[in-house]
């Protein structure tokens, strides 16, 4: 527990001084800050003279004004934050030779991993803790709405998600940082799993759908809807497709189902139409709950593999 | 006659089809500079490894002060210090940084770690250097950086790999001082894997010499340099010894 401790101490402090943590949280401080302004700055604008409508404060979150929004710039630009914390976290240790020295002392190997991957945790945690707030405190300014209790429990979740997506491409990093002695292999390596779930899955699910059912002449609207239905199944398996669908369902509480209109059965249709005003907070967990657990389950594996590929790994190796 | 600190009995390490260790047996006394020699690829470092519980035996078994470093390896590193051969350092710490990351790994109590910090960075000639970054380092201080992590941690036993490579003359002099400063004043056990044989025969009175994971000889210079060339110690050199036994090989 004592090596645990100060590993993690140590990495923490080498997040938050190195250069590479201050340009990216800078970046994404300035992005946020644009998009909140220019969405904040909108919503003042229409609203204008009339009753401001419940749950406006999470547009901040969920409206684009123009650009794109805050919601979308995680999924998007959120992996990247991940990758760049944990891509060098094993290899660069190796080829410095500090990680044998390291384990050299009375500490037990999965201390290295796990004090490292808690720090880089925490570091994100920090992180889009502190953009959140800020983008709160901004949209109080300009728009001039207190936020109510479930609004505040729905940016908490939505926080949450958003600090686990992360997580996970921080644990995709750290396993490529074990699996390959070269820092600008396991770089690359984080980059191209980034380009292929956030592109090409997408792609690919479209592709999958159109070549498990192809157009035919028989009745159109039943090809486009098992198209449809084919291509997001696909494509949930991108982790960007989960925490997208994951965050907009609940900081949105108009938005009463993961899936398109078009998609419903008749007895779902039904059963939503039952609810007109926006869905309780509890009723939106519900309806992201398997997602939710979904990126819990994906970054557990992640980690799951890195830990154990680094317990096995061949001293000589390290 | 003293108490073996080390013992190793038929050790054999195996990575797939090839030996790195082959059937290596030996024992180093308590208090004594004990000279592991070798080629490159000879075997050396994969023996302390294992006696260091980094890396597990094929075959085989060792003790090391009394505790199988397999079993219990946390027990065994608490115990002694290692200095491998490329000493690598955390460039943006400075020394004082660096020896109390080492210290609370070795969980040493706080106040005990600050004067075992400065005494030993009194002790390497770092005390004026202690606040500049590692990085600024040159090769010479990093080694005297890490001897200093050994006296902080005042191991039992201490192996040392290749602790002069790549040194100038005069910072492998203050090298070879300090190791004779770990034995003498902090009575440490100490295993020194080294291809600069006039060091070793200077510091050492018994060696081992390893080749192609087996050890062919072990014993006093003296002893060995009977064995090889039937003549007394003042007219052979440890590498003539080596040699010898490196082209029977």
């Amino acid at each position: 527990m004592g090596g645990l401790k100060v590993i993690f101490k140590k990495e923490l402090s080498d997040h938050f001084t190195s250069y590479r943590f201050l340009i990216i949280f800078s970046l994404i401080w300035m992005v946020s800050l644009l998009i909140t302004y220019m969405v904040g700055t909108s919503i003042r604008d229409e609203l204008s003279g009339v009753t401001k409508p419940k749950y406006v404060f999470l547009l901040l979150f969920m409206s684009s004004g123009g650009f794109f929004s805050f919601i979308q710039f995680v999924a998007f630009f959120g992996p990247l934050i991940g990758v760049i914390l944990g891509f060098d976290l094993i290899n660069r240790e190796k080829n410095e030779g500090t990680l044998s020295r390291v384990l050299a002392q009375p500490i037990y190997r999965d201390a290295v991993i796990n004090g490292k991957f808690l720090a880089g945790v925490v570091t994100i945690s920090i992180m889009m803790t502190s953009i959140v707030l800020v983008i709160s405190g901004l949209g109080l300014k300009v728009v001039g709405v207190v936020p109510g209790i479930d609004e505040i429990l729905r940016i908490v979740i939505y926080l949450v998600i958003s600090i686990v997506y992360i997580s996970f491409w921080l644990g995709i990093a750290i396993l490529f940082s074990i699996l390959f002695r070269s820092v600008t292999t396991s770089a690359l390596a984080s980059l191209a799993a980034w380009i292929f779930f956030t592109f090409f899955v997408p792609l690919g699910a479209g592709i999958a759908a159109k070549s498990f059912v192809p157009p035919g002449e028989a009745d159109k609207t039943e090809i486009i809807l098992k198209q449809l239905s084919i291509q997001r199944s696909v494509s949930l398996i991108s982790p960007v497709s989960l925490y997208s669908e994951a965050s907009s369902t609940i900081i949105d509480p108009t938005k009463k189902t993961t899936r398109a209109y078009v998609l419903m059965g008749p007895f779902e249709k039904l059963s939503i139409e039952r609810f007109s005003g926006p869905l309780p907070i509890s009723q939106s967990l519900l309806i992201v709950i398997p997602y939710i657990i979904s990126i819990v389950a994906i970054t557990t594996i992640c980690f799951a593999v890195s830990y154990t590929v680094f317990l096995r790994q061949e001293i000589r190796s390290l | 006659m003293s108490v073996a600190v080390i013992e190793t009995q038929n050790l054999t390490k195996q990575y797939g089809p090839q030996k790195a260790v082959d059937n290596v047996t030996f024992n180093v006394y308590e208090g004594e500079i004990f000279g592991l020699l070798g080629p490159n690829g000879a075997g050396k470092t994969t023996i302390i490894l294992m006696l260091l519980g980094l890396t597990e035996p094929t075959s085989g078994r060792a003790r090391v002060l009394g505790v199988d470093p397999t079993r219990d390896a946390i027990k065994v590193k608490g115990m002694i210090g290692y200095m491998p051969e490329n000493v690598g350092f955390y460039n943006d710490m400075n020394a004082i940084q660096s020896l109390k990351f080492i210290g609370e790994l070795n969980g040493i109590p706080k106040d005990i770690l600050q004067e075992r910090i400065e005494s030993a960075l009194k002790t390497v000639g770092l005390d004026q250097d202690a606040k500049k970054k590692i990085g600024a380092y040159s090769r010479g201080m990093r080694q005297r950086l890490a001897i200093a992590e050994l006296l902080i941690k005042e191991p039992k036993v201490a192996f040392l790999d290749e602790p002069t490579l790549g040194l100038d003359p005069d910072a492998t002099s203050r090298v070879i001082e300090l190791i004779e400063t770990l034995r003498k004043e902090k009575n440490m056990t100490i295993v020194l894997c080294s291809h600069y044989l006039e060091m070793v025969q200077k510091l050492c009175n018994r060696v081992a010499i390893m080749i192609k994971g087996k050890m062919v000889a072990q014993g006093e210079i003296e002893k060995l340099a009977r064995e090889k060339f039937g003549i007394g110690q003042e007219e052979y050199t440890l590498e003539e010894i080596y040699m010898r036994y490196f082209m029977e090989a």
